[in-house]
């Protein structure tokens, strides 16, 4: 098993930059998110070879070839379930999923509640920019009423979704919303999210200046959760969930519940050095 | 009459009678006491309500197949008499319920009134029907009485320790019932078995699956609940977590292999298993499997489709989804189970071959299969290589490429968390390091290494001998007249008519390979030399397995098609033979007979 590396040999931000780079617009907000990525991975020493970030497919699904740990750009809608599997394989694994809004609410919308109640201890970065990107500019799950797009010439009539009473609602155990254009802010969630013991969904508002320019709409309404606000209270963080005055940004809800993992994970991987035999003979006089 | 072989049919209402738990009682006493079993069982698609049948074939020798009369009839019900009776041979057995109907007056064989519903009433056990009617079935047709009430109290006792009582009361009222009214004894007595084989075993084709899967090292599984499937996803999530592993029930199918490609991604031998529908869904993920050449095994047991189609019958119609789904080029391995043992062995092949070539590797059951018990010998655990997937050396972490272009298309993957070799998979097209590349000269080159892997796969299967490649039955083919060409769990039936019209004298011979992608082409050549016609049985309408092979061979084949959701039986294999057959039948006294034969004439 890789070591964890010693605290002197510490990785910079930069160290986890891979060589491709990325395929981004000049200016799109999941720069900001990636870098704070890279801090927080440094800033917990995270061992490229003990990490594994897990994306769908989209502009923002693209990060893990950015980063130099393992990676899976999976399919469409399907990060969830692959990085279910990987840390249920091998618990100890850092996994962190990552996508966009079309990817995790709408086809892989199905996923998102049922991975959130289970609680796996993983982190779930999401970047939201309300409107799909890599397919040219048409309307997203999280889209308001109205947009006009090519795929809407006449404007939506569809209600956007509310990711974050969504997994609120759903069971979250840690949920939290940060903003791209405050990478310092956005760090801080990050390295809350992967220390917490269970799944942590981190919405990223990450503007797409080339569809849906929404820095200068966006930036005015962000403002930090009340500095009362309770994240033990579920009923707190529905309310500010529902705010459409501002866009507020913070820990929403964090309450330690058991994880996927302390009832069905792996015990005996064959590459552990824990590893036991099984013999199949016993398994098959059962049958008789 | 004393007979080696029996078959016997309960029909009943579902949910009522309880004739498939009756049915399975039977059939462990029977293999318990050293029996050969063969089952075979239809239920409606809803819980309550409807007709079910279970049917038991029991055997002092093998039982290949389910068999084609009746010689024995259990009707709960009027309505059991009347979908089955036609299957009953005109001398057989009718064992009914006058409380439920009178004695059937076109019937000419032998029918027993037996008041089960009346005998329940009185000891206030109406859901102890069933088991009055294997206490009186028992003591009609001679099996084994007391290891009947041993399995009964084994298998339901442990449940409901507080029924242990009553149930011995039902058993023993049915037993005394036709000990005190049937004087004269049954006219048809089954023999008495061989001494019991300790080693003997009795499983369905699914168990037979997860003992195989399990043996190859398996350690993930993940499913969504399908009819046929379903066992298999609760038989892991009982058996996995016993030796370290994980099961786990996702959302949906799509879900279910999601997470076996990230459990496999993570370094686990992995499997999900399901059936038409939930293998619809799943075609994108076995793409991306492919692509990203991450090993998996997924299970399909089929059942009769399109779309919902009968989620309890069989069909083997998916050979085409199976072969071809999914878009772009993306071959995968396809091997059909032919018998309960089958899918103990190719469950290990899968594993085997998955891990060794780094690909998804599809195993094909069906209903009929899935849910069939059977007796087998005590497999042999190491018919298949435990294997491990190739992972990169100590040098290879300087200049760590995951998808390299190798001779034999397989390069080292590297497994997060033991290598430190980490790197990014991907659906997209990708160089040797996996980065995405959209070159035509990568795309070509990362073609041919995913392809060219399918040809080693050929490679290394060529020549596989039984019982993990093709198996023959009847006389060797260059002494054939008619050959009969099979797959999946057909292979039973098959074997059964073809080795009783090879034994009565006709020159009948009968191939029925595993491996289905890649086709054993070059064996299936060599059967048909000299055959006159090949006929090839399938249950589905179009051939689907036919066309495969005519794909491959050019062959000239009569396909023998059947699509009512049941499987052939060996009389209609038989029909179809000896249609094409012009040759008669070699003189049993002027040829040479194996002594056997002659021994059981």
């Amino acid at each position: 098993m890789a070591k964890k590396r010693a605290s002197k040999n510490k990785l910079k931000p930069k160290d986890y930059k891979s060589h491709t780079k990325p395929t981004w617009c000049p200016g799109c907000g999941d720069f900001g998110l990636l870098a704070s990525l890279y801090q927080a991975m440094s800033q917990l020493e995270l061992d490229p070879s003990n990490t594994l970030v897990v994306s769908g497919i989209g502009c923002s699904s693209r990060l893990p070839f950015f980063v130099k740990t393992y990676g899976f750009q999976t399919a469409h809608g399907r990060v969830l379930p692959v990085a279910i599997g990987a840390k249920i394989a091998n618990p100890d694994l850092t996994v962190i999923a990552v996508g966009g809004d079309g990817d995790g609410f709408s086809i892989g919308g199905g996923h998102l509640a049922h991975a959130v109640r289970r609680n796996p201890n993983i982190t779930y970065l999401v970047m939201d920019n309300n409107v799909y990107g890599l397919t040219k500019g048409q309307t997203s799950p999280t889209s308001p009423v109205g947009f006009k797009t090519k795929s809407t010439p006449y404007g939506s009539s569809d209600v956007p979704i509310n990711p974050m009473a969504w997994v609120l609602a759903s069971g979250v155990s840690l949920a939290a919303r940060g903003f791209s254009g405050n990478p310092k802010h956005l760090t801080d969630l990050i390295v809350q999210g992967i220390q917490h013991p269970g799944f942590a969904f981190v919405q990223t508002m990450s503007p797409c200046p080339t569809f849906y320019n929404t820095f200068d709409l966006w930036r005015p309404k962000i403002e930090d959760l009340p500095e009362d606000h309770d994240p033990g209270d579920l009923m707190q963080a529905m309310e500010q969930a529902f705010r459409d005055d501002m866009i507020p940004v913070g820990v929403f809800y964090n309450q330690v519940r058991p994880t996927l993992e302390s009832h069905t994970r792996v015990t005996n991987h064959p590459l552990k050095a824990t590893a036991r035999d099984f013999d199949p003979c016993e398994l098959l006089q059962s049958y008789r | 009459m004393i007979v080696d072989t029996l078959l016997l049919r309960l029909g009943g209402e579902s949910g009522i009678d309880n004739a498939i738990s009756a049915g399975d009682v039977l059939t462990l006493s029977a293999a318990r006491t050293g029996y050969h079993v063969h089952t075979f069982r239809t239920y409606p698609a809803e819980i309550k309500g409807g007709p079910v049948m279970f049917q038991l074939r029991v055997g002092v020798e093998p039982v290949p197949s389910l068999g084609d009369q009746l010689d024995v009839l259990l009707a709960f019900n009027e309505e059991a008499w009347d979908l089955h009776h036609a299957a009953l041979r005109p001398d057989g057995i009718l064992v009914y319920d006058p409380g439920e109907h009178d004695a059937p007056s076109n019937f000419q064989g032998t029918a027993y009134g037996i008041p089960l519903d009346g005998m329940a009433g009185d000891l206030n056990l109406r859901k102890g029907k069933n088991l009055i009617a294997l206490g009186a079935l028992a003591a009609l047709l001679g099996f084994d009485f007391p290891e009947l009430q041993a399995t009964v109290k084994d298998l339901y006792g442990r449940k409901r320790p507080e029924f242990i009582e009553s149930n011995r009361m039902a058993l023993l009222a049915g037993y005394q019932w036709v000990r005190d009214n049937i004087l004269e004894g049954s006219p048809i007595q089954l023999a008495k078995p061989h001494k019991a084989d300790e080693r003997q075993l009795v499983m369905s084709g699914n168990r037979a699956i997860v003992a195989g899967a399990l043996t190859a090292g398996c350690r993930y599984y993940a499913g969504y609940p399908i009819t046929p499937a379903s066992d298999i996803l609760e038989e892991m999530a009982k058996r996995l977590p016993e030796i370290g592993g994980a099961a786990f029930q996702t959302e949906d199918e799509i879900a279910a292999i999601g997470s076996v490609v990230g459990a496999s991604i993570a370094g686990l031998k992995a499997m999900t298993a399901t059936s038409g529908p939930g293998f619809s869904l799943m075609q994108e993920m076995l793409g991306l499997a492919t692509m990203a050449e991450v090993p998996l095994v997924v299970v399909n047991s089929m059942r009769a489709g399109p779309s919902t189609g009968m989620p309890t019958k069989m069909e083997q119609a998916d050979l085409n989804i199976a072969l071809y789904g999914g878009h772009g080029e993306a071959p995968r391995i396809v091997l059909a189970a032919r018998s309960v043992e089958d899918c103990f062995y190719q469950a290990m092949q899968a594993f085997y071959l998955s891990e060794t070539f780094q690909m998804p590797v599809i195993l094909l059951a069906d209903q009929s299969l899935s849910h069939r018990t059977e007796t087998l010998p005590m497999p042999d655990t190491k018919m298949v290589a435990v294997t491990e997937r190739m992972r990169p050396e100590a040098d290879d972490e300087d200049d760590y490429q995951r998808y390299r272009l190798t001779e034999s298309g397989i390069s080292p993957m590297g497994v997060p968390g033991f290598d430190p070799t980490p790197y990014t998979a991907t659906g997209l097209e990708h160089d040797e390091y996996g980065a995405p590349n959209y070159t035509p000269e990568m795309h070509t080159a990362q073609l041919d290494k995913r392809g060219l892997k399918f040809e080693v796969v050929a490679d290394a299967l060529c020549g596989l001998e039984p019982p993990l490649g093709c198996i023959g039955y009847g006389l060797p083919e260059d002494q054939a007249q008619v050959g009969v060409l099979a797959w999946g769990s057909t292979a039973g039936v098959v074997r059964e008519a073809i080795e009783e019209l090879a034994s009565e004298g006709y020159p009948v011979t009968a191939l029925v390979p595993a491996v289905i992608n890649p086709l054993p082409a070059d064996r299936i050549l060599e059967f048909a030399q000299g055959l006159k016609a090949i006929i090839v049985p399938e249950v589905n309408r179009t051939g689907q397995f036919a066309a495969w092979v005519k794909a491959h061979t050019e062959l000239p084949l009569i396909s023998l098609n059947k699509y009512g959701g049941l499987p052939f039986t060996p009389a209609e294999i038989r029909d179809k033979v000896l249609e094409h057959l012009t040759a008669e039948p070699a003189d049993p006294e002027s040829k040479d007979q194996p002594e056997e034969e002659v021994a059981h004439g």
